[in-house]
């Protein structure tokens, strides 16, 4: 089995968010693997273990990205593409992944739900559309049995379970897989495991951002007593209009 | 220009989120001269279809059978497609939802059109098309300019509020066909929580936090939120520890919510977890650490045992009418 990962190179969930120059601040900001890529990536080495094949890495990043596929590869991916370009937006990272899908016939593409820097959460439907293919989200659980996947998908106050037809394409969040923390035979392997840089495909400018700007800071938080909660419903009927 | 929107039902009534959406895209077609088209999808009365009018939609696209009745992604994707193309609509609203999540990109791909997800204002339509949208889980916003032709924008939840103005809306069947990629993926099973207030959808959530020391102690909270009619949430411990469903966990990697009030009550307000619940109108806190970080987001707090105020506010609450 031939499963493609696509991973984010975003701010850690703790990261200060500020811009310099209408530009993200990347000052003392620690980038991660996207936490929901990882669980697809995690999910994809265990398919792997479980039936063989192998899987394959993308990220759409400059050389700065190289750093967060290694450690994709220390995860336990065999090889790993970098897309040579800053993302624009969903529809440029989409169709960059999916001339690469176009030429290389996964069984199975997996990543995040969504990124968690722009949150858009539109790249798996757009790269599955491009290749007319199903887009299954967000999934918890995933198992295949004789070419069919078998998954839990989360819907509005539930969940659902799916099945499916390989190939497809996913977006996945917890509890697909436990993370995985790389061991040392991981780490050692990942830098002599194949890396290959491509140049992208070219994409009309269909989406173009202008202005980043920060929410209006909070006032000051207003205080009740403690002995006398009924106090705070007053307030929220009367001061916040919010009862 | 002509817009349409989708809109979504609980089971027995239109959403408010929907309703809100058709406000927006009501707005958006007076401004620039067009008219506004609803797609609703599946069992829904025709009496709520024609008080759509209400909010500002001039005709309502209905589809109906059995292959639309499931909530399945593809299949309502393909009925968004065709109304659009037989409204002829330029621009497409969709108000987030989870299955919105799941079939949006699908909406713009075959539509050739460019997609913006989580916006929060009317578009600017004075030079081009340009929208705002919440980034970095709300802590951020971008302005952000769709050129293509067709333009698709999924509503952040409470960022518009729907208006009434009057009117009935013409209710017209759509008769819908669906390609073999759009019926590949089966749904075997459905498991709803039933009687239990949708999280996205409620205007008031009450979360709790590590700070109520088990799952034996919810009792409290759930008094308080059915006193309030809210729907319950939680913080990422609490949901992995189990100690409540993992749909419950409200943050940056769960669900996020945007009620008019939040009520966080022993949690300690973890940056993931105000990334998940800074778009809410109002916050209140109820916290015994003074020093709790998530004070600094909030509107009100209050400073003291949960055990003791909680059930104090929950006997205040029933008093309210």
């Amino acid at each position: 089995m031939k499963i493609l990962v696509c991973i984010t190179h975003v701010p850690d969930t703790t990261s200060k968010i500020t811009f310099a120059d209408n530009k993200f601040n990347t000052a003392g900001v620690q980038f991660i693997i996207g936490p929901y890529d990882e669980y697809a990536l995690s999910r994809a080495v265990e398919l792997k273990e479980q039936h063989g094949g192998t899987v394959t890495v993308l990220n759409v990043g400059d050389a700065e990205t190289e750093p967060t596929i290694r450690k994709a590869l220390a995860i336990g991916a065999d090889d790993a593409i970098r897309i040579n370009a800053v993302p624009k937006d969903a529809g440029y990272v989409a169709a960059q992944i999916a001339a690469i899908a176009k030429a290389e016939a996964y069984d199975l593409i997996l990543m995040g739900r969504e990124s968690i820097d722009y949150n858009g959460g539109l790249v798996h439907g757009l790269v599955a559309d491009m290749l007319n293919l199903p887009s299954i989200t967000p999934i918890m659980k995933l198992d295949i049995e004789n070419g069919i996947a078998k998954m839990t998908r989360e819907i509005e106050g539930g969940k659902e379970s799916v099945e499916c037809a390989l190939p497809f394409v996913a977006g996945c969040q917890e509890p697909i897989a436990e993370w995985k923390i790389p061991n040392m035979r991981g780490i050692m392997s990942a830098r002599t495991k194949p890396l290959k840089v491509v140049e992208p495909v070219a994409v009309a400018d269909d989406i173009v951002y202008g202005t980043f700007t920060l929410p209006a800071p909070k006032g000051a938080c207003k205080m009740v007593d403690a002995a006398n909660p009924g106090e705070l419903l007053t307030l929220l009927r009367n001061e916040a209009k919010v009862l | 220009m002509s817009v349409l929107i989708y809109i979504e039902s609980n089971g027995s009534e239109i959403k408010k989120s929907s309703l809100d959406a058709v406000s927006y895209g009501a707005q958006v077609a007076s401004k620039t001269g067009g008219t506004a088209t609803v797609v609703a999808i599946g069992a829904i009365p025709a009496d709520q279809l024609t008080a759509l009018g209400n909010f500002g939609a001039a005709k309502v696209l209905h589809v109906t059978g059995d292959a639309f009745n499931q909530n399945a992604p593809l299949p309502t994707a393909a009925a968004v497609i065709q109304a659009a193309k037989q409204a002829g609509a330029k621009v497409v609203i969709l108000p987030k939802s989870t299955l919105v999540d799941s079939f949006a990109a699908k909406v713009a791909s075959q539509l050739k059109a460019g997609i913006v997800t989580n916006v929060t204002e009317l578009p600017d339509t004075t030079n081009g098309f340009q929208v705002k949208r919440s980034i970095f889980t709300g802590k951020a916003f971008a302005t952000v300019a769709i050129n293509t032709d067709v333009k698709v924008i999924t509503l952040a939840k409470n960022a518009y509020q729907g208006a009434e103005t009057g009117g009935t809306a013409t209710v017209e069947a759509l008769s819908v066909s669906l390609s073999d990629t759009d019926t590949k993926t089966k749904i075997t099973n459905v498991e709803k929580m039933s009687g239990e207030l949708l999280l996205t959808e409620a205007e008031i959530v009450v979360s709790g936090g590590r700070g109520f020391k088990g799952p034996e102690n919810w009792g409290i909270l759930l008094d308080l939120a059915k006193a309030l009619g809210a729907a319950t949430g939680c913080s990422k411990p609490v949901s992995d520890m189990d100690w409540r469903p993992h749909h419950e966990h409200v943050g940056q990697t769960g669900v996020k919510v945007a009620p008019n009030l939040y009520i966080a009550v022993g949690i300690s307000g973890a940056i993931q977890h105000l990334a998940g619940v800074n778009s809410s109108k109002c916050i209140v806190v109820i916290n015994k650490d003074p020093e709790a970080p998530f004070f600094k987001a909030a509107d009100y707090g209050i400073v003291g045992d949960l055990f003791e105020v909680l059930p104090k506010l929950t006997e205040a609450a029933k008093l309210l009418k």
